[in-house]
C-alpha cells in the first residue's frame, strides 16, 4: 500500500510540473526513476516511451501505466494512471470554471484571440515536424494528403481513417516484401 | 445520461487517437459537430488552456472539454474515459514488451499511421485557421474579401510561425507573449 502511493505521489508530481507531456516528461522521469530510486535502468524508460508512442492513447498515461505495472502489476498500473491526471483534472477545472466567469471581460477576449492565432501556428509547427519525421516516400505522401483530404472534405469519422492508414501501411509492406 | 454517452465517446478517442495528445484533436472536432456539446471557439480554448497548464495536452483536453459538456464530474469521466482503452492495452503489452515491440506488423502499421496522423491534425490546422485568422462570419454578412482575411492576423500568424520555428522555445512562453501582444494590440 505504501508503495502504490509513492506510486501515485510520483506521478502525480510529474503531472503537475511537466508541460506538454510526452517527451518533456522525460528528464524528470530520469532523476526519480532511473537515479534516485534505480527502479528500472534508462534503457527500460526509453522502450517505454518508444512502445508508449505507439500504442494508442496519451503517451506521459501509457508511459506512466508501463512504469507502475513494472513496479507493482495492475494496482500499481492504476496507481500511475490516476497520479497522473489527478493534477490536470484539478487545474483544469479551476481553470475552465474561472473562464465562464472572465470569458466576456474584453481583455480576456483580447488575449484569448491572439492566442489561438498563435496556438493554429503551434500546431502547425507540429505537422510540419511530424512530416519530416514520418512521411518517408511517395506512400507516405499519398496517405497523408488522402487522409488530410478526406478529413476536410468529408464528415467521415477519424477511426475509420487510421483504420485504413494501418490496413494500408500493412498491405504495402507485405506486397513489397513479396516481391522483393 | 450524458455522464455515459461522455464515456462512450472519450473511450473511442482514447482507443483511436494514436500519436500522443495532439491526436485526440480530430477527434474532439468531430465531437463538437456531431453532437453539438460545444464550438469551434471552445476548441481553441481549449488548445491554448492545455498548451499553457502543466499536464499531458491530451488529459487536458479531455478535462476541459468534459467540464464544459457536463460539469465537475463531466471532467473527470472524460478523463478517465479517455485513458482507460489505453491503459488496459498497455498492461496485456507489458506481458509480451519485446515481442510487440519487433512484431512487423505494428512496424508496418506506422509506416501508414504516421502519415495518417500527420494528415488528420493538418485538416484540424485548417479548421482552426478558419476560425480564428479568417473571419468567416463577417464575409458571410457583407460578402467583402476585406472582411474574410484581417492582415493584422494573417501578419501576427506568419510571426508566430517563423519565431516557433526558428527560436524552439516552450510553447508557453509563446502563449504568454501572445497574450500581451493581444492585449496591447486589442486583437
Amino acid at each position: 500500500m505504501k508503495e502504490l502511493l509513492e506510486i501515485f505521489l510520483l506521478f502525480f508530481k510529474m503531472g503537475a510540473v511537466t508541460f506538454g507531456g510526452g517527451y518533456s516528461m522525460l528528464p524528470i522521469l530520469r532523476r526519480e526513476i532511473v537515479a534516485r530510486r534505480a527502479w528500472l535502468t534508462e534503457e527500460q524508460v526509453i522502450d517505454f516511451f518508444a512502445v508508449g508512442q505507439t500504442l494508442p492513447g496519451i503517451i506521459a498515461s501509457n508511459v506512466s501505466v508501463f512504469i507502475g505495472y513494472q513496479r507493482r502489476k495492475t494496482p500499481g498500473a492504476i496507481a500511475a494512471a490516476l497520479g497522473v491526471v489527478t493534477p490536470s483534472i484539478i487545474i483544469i477545472t479551476l481553470i475552465a470554471a474561472l473562464m465562464q466567469d472572465f470569458q466576456n471581460n474584453p481583455l480576456v477576449r483580447h488575449a484569448f484571440k491572439a492566442i489561438s492565432i498563435c496556438v493554429c501556428a503551434l500546431i502547425l509547427d507540429a505537422v510540419i515536424s511530424m512530416w519530416k519525421r514520418g512521411v518517408k516516400d511517395w506512400v507516405g505522401v499519398v496517405i497523408c494528403v488522402a487522409v488530410f483530404a478526406l478529413a476536410v472534405f468529408t464528415q467521415l469519422s477519424p477511426v475509420w481513417l487510421v483504420i485504413a492508414a494501418a490496413l494500408a501501411g500493412i498491405s504495402v509492406r507485405k506486397l513489397r516484401e513479396g516481391k522483393g | 445520461m450524458i455522464y455515459l454517452r461522455l464515456a462512450w465517446e472519450f473511450m473511442q478517442i482514447g482507443l483511436f487517437a494514436v500519436g500522443g495528445g495532439m491526436a485526440t484533436l480530430p477527434f474532439l472536432q468531430r465531437l463538437g459537430e456531431r453532437t453539438g456539446w460545444f464550438d469551434q471557439q471552445l476548441i481553441t480554448d481549449m488548445i491554448a488552456i492545455s498548451e499553457s497548464t502543466p499536464g499531458p495536452i491530451g488529459i487536458n483536453m479531455a478535462t476541459f472539454v468534459g467540464y464544459n459538456t457536463a460539469g465537475v464530474l463531466g471532467g473527470i469521466v472524460a478523463t478517465l474515459a479517455e485513458i482507460i482503452p489505453s491503459m488496459i492495452i498497455v498492461v496485456l503489452v507489458s506481458k509480451s514488451l519485446a515481442r510487440f515491440s519487433s512484431s512487423p506488423y505494428v512496424r508496418d502499421a506506422f509506416y501508414g499511421l504516421r502519415p495518417a496522423v500527420t494528415g488528420l491534425i493538418a485538416a484540424a490546422v485548417v479548421s482552426v485557421f478558419q476560425t480564428v485568422v479568417l473571419d468567416f462570419d463577417l464575409y458571410h454578412v457583407t460578402g467583402r474579401l476585406t472582411d474574410l482575411i484581417s492582415l493584422k492576423y494573417l501578419l501576427f500568424f506568419a510571426l508566430a510561425l517563423a519565431a516557433i520555428r526558428k527560436f524552439k522555445k516552450s510553447p508557453v512562453l509563446y502563449i504568454a507573449l501572445s497574450a500581451a501582444v493581444g492585449i496591447l494590440l486589442k486583437f
